[in-house]
């Protein structure tokens, strides 16, 4: 058995070893069931992944927007923002998603509480069990990303080139969502790298609350049974999503800054 | 005076103290996290249940007089388990914030003070650190190892980046502090400079990341405790009763509230403390406590001296038939540090149509926010109170701002003193310009363009086309203020404000500019309003001129009135002070500086200044006076004028 898993040689032979497969697309297989981990991971990466994009949209929309209206109109508002942005922070996702479920779903009957329905059988069966899961998981970046626009909108506003646009007969509306959100934009999007990886502990945790078959629920369930090479598959799973999205999130600082677009 | 150098800023812990006790809020947060700790601390005492002792008799039964906060499914108390249960949570927690600070604070030290490759290897270290998520890292190593400590080990291992790069930046100031400096002359080791003399400093903003990061950890632990990873059952965490609650969520919702609470709690009362901690330090030499209740006091004083103005002295005056802008008494409010000022004060002046208006005046004379006000463009905290803004037969002052953005661009320009930071820095020029032509005059794209290019070439710029497609950045300062003057001239306005349009450039560029915005004056009839401080580009290029000092307007004449004869004191001196005007070879200054708004002096502002100031002019606030047809001064002895010079010779 030892001889098997090879665990008669030294730990970092056994690192190596594992290193060559695993640059191969070889992540070994499940100690509980032996199949392949590649096979088991890559059959749940598209829920995890959905549960990402979903919350990222849902972030930008109510993140950046809240931001942009509290910036603009202040007061009042600002501080209804400021105690929301509090909350978002503070309460932990895995026990806003008991909350929503016990509202929701046990209360109200109005979203499922547990599991997502597949896409292909019935598409708004599909958004409705999408949704208390993402409203979980996008309370916390929606909190950061909101004071981040609100703080960068405000000094864009104050800005000397503002002034110019508004004097050369701009309208307000043009001012504001293009010129001032987009060099707002530029410091939102580097905190939103910063966010995702954080993004990625919560499905973990989320997924357990709403019993969603993705990655985060496969890795907990190995960790209680001690299955390493599942756990390590998802977090090399989980270190190229970072990867990745770092990635986007530079192309599209790039994008936005003229200063750093290449030539 | 070397004392002084090397003199250590002392910790003032009593003024701390007393700076805390002053927000109730932190007060409460501190209260409260000093009861939870006690509370669980000695909940063996405390708790009225055992955790574990069942009672299958009351199951889930809510609140109630015997289980104040209710029971879970198998009849356990809750309050009870939340005490037994916090000490699970908090010890853990606390174990997290130790490694945390543990290896945090001496690698942000180290990093700081020793700087170079060590710095670098720590700072692409946390580097990397901060990218990995930290559920997963956590839950590879419960899948190894068994037991929360080595979990909360690696949690304050993986959250040290944030705590490594602030004790770093903390580290680096204080380091070139001299009395630092002082003590590493002396001879004292390293390690005693850091432990003596760096660590007092940056306890501060150490404490501020301890309490976020110990919000953090709080959550964390929840969450593992939620997955099952902090303790066994039975006996009971935050996170696990919240798990076990979960389970029971459709037979009992009640039963997730007290624990999801009381993390909750937690959480806001320790980010209060951190807040209020940072504001603390931040504050520390600032008397902003003091300013909030100064600003209230001066604001309703400033209330009671614009009612008893008595300078509205030519309200009266008759708006000149050929005038194309009137101001009369124009009245600026700024509010600041120092509380409400009046930064222009019952400025009056006519812009005829087609003439170049100079406005001459040091800097700080309230010229600059005189011409955004009649823009309607004041900064933040800026506002007009008083007076009247014609333009064309329209009142300016009170106009909706919906109204008054329609007239700007379209009939008043603003050229401005910066051109680098006036123009939008993500867009190319030509965007901006077609957006601008397209706004105003509702242009199909290809035609913005079109007039994009030929107003960039009426701006003398050499390549048009190459300066379309070119960013802001990508221009010198010279281009980028022609830019901004073709962008200004995109909807023909019939005034141009240019506020110190050529201070910024280079002496070369300076004259180009003032070229060409006289040529366009004569081009498109356009009148122009000039803000300088600059005797020569008045002198140069203004019909009339007027003069302003401390915020009220002191002399308007025609340029050749000014320049032979002024009839205001400060003009005078003004005059003599400018190297291209003054003869003799010694260039002579006014005597003094001109007074901050808030030290203004009751009679004539110019008379601590003025060497022919008499008894009366200290006594009351002087009026602005026609003296004939268009000249005004706000002198009492205009005919004194020159005898400080004569006398001189």
């Amino acid at each position: 058995m030892e001889r098997q898993l090879g665990l008669n040689k030294p730990v970092f032979v056994q690192y190596g070893h594992w290193l060559y497969k695993a640059l191969h697309g070889n992540l070994g297989a499940s100690l509980q069931n032996k199949q392949s981990v590649v096979e088991m991971l890559n059959s749940r990466l598209t829920v995890t992944l959905t549960l990402i994009v979903m919350t990222v949209i849902a972030v930008s929309i109510v993140g950046v927007g809240l931001g942009v209206v509290s910036a603009v109109k202040g007061g009042l508002l600002n501080r209804i923002i400021d105690l929301l942005s509090w909350l978002g922070l503070a309460v932990p996702n895995f026990w806003l998603g008991l909350v929503l479920v016990s509202t929701f779903s046990v209360t109200f009957h109005l979203f499922p509480a547990l599991g997502l329905t597949a896409l292909s059988s019935s598409p708004v069966g599909w958004l409705k069990s999408l949704v208390l899961p993402v409203v979980a998981l996008s309370a916390a970046p929606i909190a950061v990303v909101m004071r981040q626009t609100r703080d960068a909108m405000s000094s864009v506003l104050d800005g000397e080139f503002v002034r110019t646009l508004r004097a050369s007969g701009l309208t307000e509306r043009s001012i504001v969502l293009r010129h001032a959100l987009k060099n707002a934009s530029l410091p939102v999007v580097s905190v939103l790298g910063v966010l995702l990886v954080s993004l990625l502990g919560g499905t973990v945790i989320v997924e357990n609350v709403f019993a969603i078959a993705g990655l985060g629920s496969l890795a907990v369930s190995a960790v209680s049974a001690h299955d390493l090479p599942v756990v390590e598959g998802v977090a090399v799973y989980f270190t190229l999503i970072v990867i990745v999205v770092n990635l986007l999130v530079d192309i599209a600082y790039g994008l936005l800054s003229p200063k750093v677009r290449l030539r | 005076m070397m004392k002084d150098l090397f003199w250590r800023p002392p910790s003032t812990s009593s003024g701390i103290a007393r700076k805390f006790l002053s927000r109730p809020l932190a007060c409460i947060a501190f209260a409260y996290v000093s009861i939870l700790v006690i509370a669980c601390t000695f909940a063996p005492l405390i708790a009225p249940y055992n955790p574990e002792s069942e009672d299958l008799l009351s199951v889930l039964s809510g609140p109630s007089q015997l289980h104040l906060l209710g029971t879970d499914e198998l009849g356990r108390d809750v309050l009870s388990r939340l005490l037994f249960g916090g000490q699970v949570t908090l010890l853990n927690s606390l174990e997290a914030v130790v490694a945390f600070s543990v290896i945090g604070v001496p690698m942000g030290l180290i990093a700081g003070y020793l700087g170079g490759r060590i710095d670098r290897i720590v700072m692409s270290a946390t580097d990397i650190v901060q990218s990995l998520p930290v559920i997963i890292v956590l839950l590879v190593v419960a899948a190894v190892f068994t037991g929360s400590l080595p979990l909360m080990i690696t949690l304050g291992l993986v959250s040290s980046p944030s705590i490594i790069r602030v004790v770093r930046v903390a580290t680096l100031s204080v380091k070139s502090e001299l009395y630092v400096r002082a003590a590493e002359v002396v001879g004292l080791k390293k390690f005693q400079v850091l432990r003596r003399h760096i660590f007092p400093q940056v306890v501060a903003p150490m404490a501020v990341q301890v309490s976020v990061f110990a919000a953090a950890a709080i959550t964390i632990e929840a969450a593992l405790g939620y997955l099952n990873l902090d303790v066994s059952p039975p006996s009971p965490s935050w996170g696990s009763m919240i798990a076990e609650a979960a389970t029971v969520i459709f037979r009992q919702p009640f039963l997730i509230i007290p624990s999801g609470l009381i993390i909750v709690f937690t959480v806001i009362a320790l980010g209060v403390l951190g807040d209020a901690i940072r504001d603390i330090w931040a504050k520390k030499d600032d008397r902003s406590d003091i300013d909030t209740g100064q600003k209230k006091r001066r604001s309703r004083q400033t209330k009671v001296t614009v009612t008893q103005s008595v300078l509205d002295e030519n309200s009266s005056d008759p708006t000149p038939p050929d005038s194309l802008l009137s101001v009369r008494n124009l009245e600026v409010m700024i509010n600041s540090r120092e509380g409400d000022l009046r930064i222009v004060d019952h400025v009056s002046f006519d812009v005829k149509a087609g003439e170049t208006l100079g406005v001459v005046g040091e800097s700080g004379c309230g010229k600059s926010i005189m011409a955004l006000a009649l823009l309607g463009l004041l900064p933040s905290g800026g506002r007009i109170t008083g007076g009247s803004v014609v333009f064309r037969g329209q009142q300016l002052v009170g106009m909706a701002n919906k109204e008054r953005s329609k007239l700007r661009g379209r009939h008043i320009g603003l050229v401005s003193q910066e051109p680098m930071v006036a123009l939008d820095p993500v867009f190319t020029v030509g965007s901006q310009i077609k957006e601008v032509l397209q706004t105003l005059h509702r242009s199909n794209a290809r035609e913005a363009k079109r007039d994009a290019l030929e107003l960039l070439g009426r701006a003398r710029l050499p390549d048009p086309r190459s300066i379309f497609d070119s960013f802001p950045h990508e221009l010198s300062g010279g281009m980028a203020q022609r830019a901004c003057i073709a962008i200004a001239l995109a909807g023909r306005p019939d005034l141009l404000i240019a506020d110190e349009p050529t201070t910024a450039l280079d002496v070369t560029v300076q004259a180009e500019i003032l070229d060409l915005l006289l040529s366009l004056n004569n081009e498109f009839k356009m009148s122009i309003l000039l803000v300088t401080h600059d005797w020569g580009v008045i002198a140069d290029s203004c019909e009339r001129t007027a003069v302003m000092y401390a915020g009220q307007l002191v002399e308007l004449a025609t340029v050749d009135e000014i320049f032979n004869a002024p009839l205001h004191p400060y003009t005078e001196g003004l005059l003599a002070s400018n190297p291209y005007l003054s003869e003799r070879g010694s260039l002579p200054s006014i005597k003094g500086v001109v007074p901050s708004p808030w030290e203004w002096p009751e009679g004539c502002r110019f008379a601590p200044r003025c060497p022919y100031a008499t008894e009366d002019c200290t006594l009351a606030p002087i009026a602005a006076r026609a003296i004939s047809g268009d000249r005004v001064t706000r002198c009492l002895h205009p005919e004194r004028i020159g005898e400080a010079v004569t006398s001189e010779q």
